[in-house]
C-alpha cells in the first residue's frame, strides 16, 4: 500500500450534504418515473428536500444539495448537458435565489408552504424564459404559461405541506451521519 | 397531525397570489396561437403563402376573374372579388389563426395560419 499523498478530510457537514443530496436525487428519479401529461409538469418532489434543508441547515447547504441533485440526477437520467439539464439548472438557480430572499420573510406568517410556492413559480418562470430565449424562440411558448403556473401552484403547495409536516414531525436534533 | 395546521396566515396569502397569477395567465390558453401567415388558395391549390409582417397585395386569377387580396401586418382580407354575393369581401379583416374567407364562385380562399404547436417535441 502506498501512502496517499493528498488527504481529503471529510467533515460532518460534507457527509450531511452528501446524504441529503442522495435523498434529493432519489426523489428526482421518482419524479422522472411519474408519467406527465406535458413535459415540464412534474411534482418536483426533490424540492421537499431542498425546503427541509433550507429550514434546518440554511441556504448554503440548500444550494449544495440542489446543485448536486441537478448534476447527479441529470447524469443518472442521461440528460447531462442536454437542453433539459440547462432548463433544470436555470429553474433551480432561480428558485434558490428566490428562496434566499424569501427565507427572510417573517417565519410567524410565512411557513414552508409559502417558500415552496414561491420557489415553484420562480422555477417555472426561469424555465419558460430560457425556453423562450434559447430553445423555442417564439412567443408560442408562453401559451402554456397557465398550465405551468397551475402546476406550480398545486405542486408547490403539496410539496410545501409535505416539507412542513416533515419539519414538524422530526426533532430539531440533527441526525449527524 | 392536521394538514391545515401546517399552514400559516401568510401561506394563504401566497396561495391566493399564486391563484391570481394563474387566473391572469389563463386567457393565454384560449388564444389559438399567434397569427403568422396567410395562405391563399386557388382551386384548392396553395397559390401563395405570405408572412403577416408587411403590406402586400395579391391578384389571384379564377374562373370568374381576379380576386384581390391584401396582406397587412397581422391581418389579411379580400379587397375585391368578382363573385355575385361578395361574402368573402364583406367578411373584412381576418386576424386570428384559423379564420378563413372563401370566395367560392371564384374558387379562392384566404386563411390565417398560426403556430398553435410551438414545438414538435421537448424532453426534460
Amino acid at each position: 500500500m502506498t501512502a496517499s499523498v493528498t488527504e481529503l478530510t471529510v467533515t460532518a457537514e460534507d457527509r450531511r450534504v452528501a446524504w441529503l443530496a442522495t435523498a434529493a436525487v432519489a426523489l428526482s428519479l421518482v419524479d422522472a418515473a411519474i408519467p406527465s401529461p406535458l413535459p415540464g409538469v412534474k411534482p418536483g418532489l426533490a424540492n421537499i428536500v431542498t425546503l427541509v434543508v433550507l429550514m434546518r441547515y440554511g441556504w448554503g447547504t440548500a444550494v449544495w444539495v440542489s446543485g448536486l441533485r441537478v448534476l447527479a440526477g441529470s447524469l443518472l437520467l442521461g440528460y447531462f448537458l442536454a437542453p433539459g439539464f440547462f432548463l433544470s439548472l436555470t429553474g433551480t438557480t432561480l428558485s434558490l435565489a428566490t428562496l434566499g430572499l424569501a427565507r427572510h420573510l417573517p417565519a410567524r406568517w410565512f411557513g414552508p408552504v409559502s417558500l415552496s410556492i414561491l420557489a415553484a413559480f420562480a422555477h417555472i418562470g426561469g424555465q419558460l424564459l430560457l425556453a423562450r430565449l434559447w430553445l423555442i424562440p417564439h412567443d408560442g411558448v408562453f401559451l402554456l404559461t397557465p398550465i405551468f403556473a397551475a402546476a406550480a401552484l398545486a405542486f408547490g403547495t403539496l410539496n410545501g405541506l409535505i416539507a412542513a409536516k416533515l419539519l414538524a414531525e422530526t426533532p430539531v436534533a440533527e441526525p449527524a451521519r | 397531525m392536521r394538514w391545515l395546521a401546517l399552514l400559516r396566515p401568510g401561506d394563504w396569502l401566497v396561495m391566493a397570489g399564486g391563484a391570481a397569477l394563474v387566473g391572469i395567465s389563463l386567457p393565454l390558453l384560449w388564444q389559438g396561437g399567434f397569427a403568422d401567415r396567410a395562405i391563399i388558395r386557388q382551386n384548392g391549390q396553395v397559390f401563395a403563402e405570405a408572412d403577416l409582417h408587411s403590406r402586400r397585395d395579391f391578384e389571384v386569377p379564377g374562373p370568374l376573374g381576379t380576386t384581390q387580396i391584401t396582406i397587412e401586418p397581422g391581418r389579411a382580407r379580400v379587397v375585391a372579388d368578382p363573385g355575385p354575393r361578395q361574402y368573402c369581401v364583406r367578411q373584412g379583416w381576418l386576424a386570428r389563426p384559423g379564420e378563413i374567407a372563401i370566395c367560392a364562385p371564384n374558387r379562392v380562399s384566404v386563411q390565417i395560419a398560426g403556430r398553435t404547436k410551438a414545438y414538435d417535441s421537448l424532453s426534460y
